[in-house]
């Protein structure tokens, strides 16, 4: 008698139970989209601006678009474990916003062909993955015209993270700008093996300034270099975020990104289901890239550097626009036509006339 | 050939390097001293990297509040004490596998203060203050390096010289050793082992929540999560390559932190070594040192304390 009460009793839960879910699954998903972000949020640089992004399209989609994010995951064999995990729980767009997540990002699309990827400052694409990056040489070009009027020892400290063409592409940029006010300035470049290590960036813009250097830039997420050489008194460009607050009076501008547009665009073609791989590469004209204020600096060369900014949104003037000279002498290919062509700049792994240093890894 | 190495030499006889050396070496020094006692009275706490991360959160999060840095350091103290607080009861207390609870006190540190530190991210304190003696610190040179540098730098050197002195030189630091040593016969000898133990996981907490409250503190004035970047790990491994030994852990340290700004600072001179290599440095030779050091020692088996990482538990 007892036993009957009881499995009665299991039944009628069950039941219950099954009736709720029913329920609660008749009322419309709200599309879920994923984003695995290799830093912290907080890190005030890279990864806290694909966080504004992140929370422009959870504010201007709220009704239709549920956001979640991974902070901290480490490229590599990791990558693919946190990738995978959104993927199987229901998120139905993903972006994995660094370059070395790039191979995991591509298996995890090939084993799971109904869920979207999006894959920043990466080349390998497939059906269901798409790439998007942020033209940042074109702020760096900008920033290495400022260095060059700005500097009077003619040294410009860099710091920089990963031998990848991206970063290569930033450090041949900021020269072609330097050279083109100023022919005479050199680069010290110090390479942290990291993307962000507050410490590491702190010791390395110490031993740059000890070298020579004054004016400092980065390519890496943390705004330690900043505050050096705000306490010693230099400039530095800020990276990724306006670092003005740790460098008043040190910062000259800083190459934001700003991806909320991006993100609501495709969140909006996955909605619409008219979503499909691309290869997004926007720059200061379509507001990807956004120059901080300029500060810490002379009238004229505010007006120099927002002319030369007004001169590349327009597309009047092309950071490489041919001919360019490398490293050992020779003048590259150019192959579009006055300039170099998308594939060029992405495969960078050369460097400029000028700059004394080697390619790692080459 | 001869000016790169001129200039070689320059950069390591500067002043600036120097100083970048001693910073670089500080946050390391003091919580390898910590995890020296700790490891000295039988216990393996994993849980430097967690600990110190929370002395940073934690330390950045009191001075801001309080506007000043020593409130700062005695919050990072205090996190990381009781953060090993609970290392110990879980260890000593309920004989838990000292390993397993060391990584996980790692795991929970890492994201404990993230969670504190999330407030914080972005907002600036006044650093701690250097020290000036009115004719000492001016003196050229060697002024700044011995006279000029910020408290945590003196209370590193003061630290471990006052654990060698303790270790060495006192009843208690014998008996600490014995603990360390053979907790059986410590035990059997009336010494209060559990107790010893605890006192030394809480001194060890304590070390590396000023360690990793140094980072916001003076070495780089702000807080962002991860900033202690493995420096934990690295402590436990100096405390293994210094054979438990406080004169070798200095060296250690300063090998290792010297090394680390060498393998930065010579990139910019071209000397034709490739950067991974030169990032590769320090602990290539922390690794040849100790290869090197144990080949002249003679004696075989290790230098561990016997009971390193053994569970004890009283049998009366």
């Amino acid at each position: 008698m007892k036993r009957q009460i009881i499995f009665a009793l299991a039944a009628a839960t069950a039941l219950g139970l099954a009736a709720a879910t029913y329920h609660a699954s008749a009322a419309p998903e709200k599309l879920k989209v994923g984003f695995v972000y290799v830093g912290p949020v907080g890190d005030l640089g890279y990864t806290y601006q694909h966080e504004l992004g992140r929370q422009a399209l959870q504010k201007a989609l709220s009704d239709k678009v549920e956001t979640t994010y991974l902070e901290n995951v480490p490229e590599g064999a990791d990558a693919e474990r946190s990738i995978e995990q959104l993927a199987r729980t229901g998120h139905k767009l993903i972006f994995t916003t660094s370059f070395g997540f790039m191979d995991a990002t591509l298996k995890v699309a090939n084993k799971y062909p109904n869920v979207f990827f999006e894959h920043a400052t990466g080349f390998k694409r497939a059906k269901n993955l798409a790439t998007y990056a942020a033209r940042f040489y074109e702020g760096r070009y900008i920033q290495g015209q400022i260095a060059g009027k700005t500097t009077k020892s003619n040294v410009i400290g860099y710091i920089v993270s990963f031998p990848i063409p991206e970063v290569i592409s930033g450090i041949n940029a900021t020269m072609l700008g330097a050279q083109s006010v100023n022919p005479n300035v050199k680069f010290k470049i110090i390479w942290v093996n990291s993307w962000f290590d507050p410490g590491k960036e702190a010791d390395a813009a110490k031993a740059l300034i000890d070298q020579g250097a004054d004016v400092l830039t980065q390519h890496t997420d943390s705004p330690a270099a900043m505050q050096i050489a705000e306490q010693r008194g230099i400039h530095a460009f800020g990276q990724s975020s306006d670092m003005i607050k740790f460098g008043p009076h040190a910062q000259l501008t800083a190459n934001t990104d700003y991806w909320g547009n991006y993100y609501i665009d495709r969140a909006k073609l996955v909605l619409d289901g008219k979503w499909k791989s691309d290869d997004t590469w926007d720059g200061l004209d379509k507001g990807m890239v956004v120059m901080a204020p300029y500060t810490n600096m002379p009238d004229d060369l505010k007006q120099m550097a927002m002319k030369t900014e007004a001169a590349i949104k327009s597309g009047t003037l092309h950071p490489f626009k041919c001919p360019i000279t490398d490293q050992d002498g020779k003048t590259v290919d150019c192959k579009g036509g006055n300039r170099l062509d998308n594939g060029q700049i992405l495969s960078m792994n050369w460097y400029v006339k000028g700059i004394d240093d080697k390619v790692p890894g080459k | 050939m001869v000016d790169t190495l001129v200039a070689i030499l320059q950069l390591i006889f500067s002043v600036s390097f120097i100083l970048t050396v001693v910073t670089a070496t500080t946050p390391l020094l003091l919580a390898a001293s910590g995890e020296l006692v700790v490891e000295r009275s039988g216990v393996l706490n994993l849980g430097v990297e967690g600990m110190m991360i929370v002395g940073a959160a934690c330390g950045f999060a009191g001075a801001w509040l309080s506007g000043s840095a020593l409130v700062g350091a005695i919050c990072g103290i205090l996190a990381g004490m009781a953060l090993s607080a609970i290392f110990g009861v879980l260890t000593l207390g309920l004989a838990v596998n000292q390993v397993a609870t060391g990584l996980a006190l790692t795991i929970l540190g890492v994201g404990l203060s993230g969670l504190i530190g999330a407030g914080f991210v972005g907002e600036k304190i006044v650093p701690a203050s250097h020290l000036y003696l009115p004719v000492l610190t001016t003196i050229p040179g060697v002024g700044r390096i011995l006279f000029g540098e910020d408290p945590f730098v003196y209370v590193a050197v003061a630290l471990i010289v006052g654990i060698w002195l303790f270790l060495y030189r006192t009843r208690a630091g014998l008996v600490l050793r014995a603990v360390g040593d053979n907790h059986a016969s410590a035990h059997a000898l009336g010494y209060p082992v559990l107790g010893i133990r605890m006192l030394a996981v809480l001194f060890g907490g304590a070390c590396a929540g000023l360690a990793g409250a140094y980072l916001p503190l003076a070495y780089t004035p702000f807080f962002i999560p991860g900033m202690t970047s493995g420096r934990g790990w690295i402590a436990l491994a100096l405390v293994v390559f210094a054979s438990w030994r406080p004169g070798r852990l200095v060296a250690g340290a300063y090998l290792f932190g010297a090394v680390s700004i060498l393998g930065l600072a010579l990139q910019p001179l071209q000397l034709g070594i490739p950067q991974q290599v030169m990032n590769m440095l320090p602990y290539l030779a922390t690794v040849v040192v100790l290869v090197l050091i144990s080949r002249t020692r003679g004696t075989a088996g290790s230098t561990a304390p016997a009971s390193l990482g053994m569970v004890f538990v009283p049998d009366r």
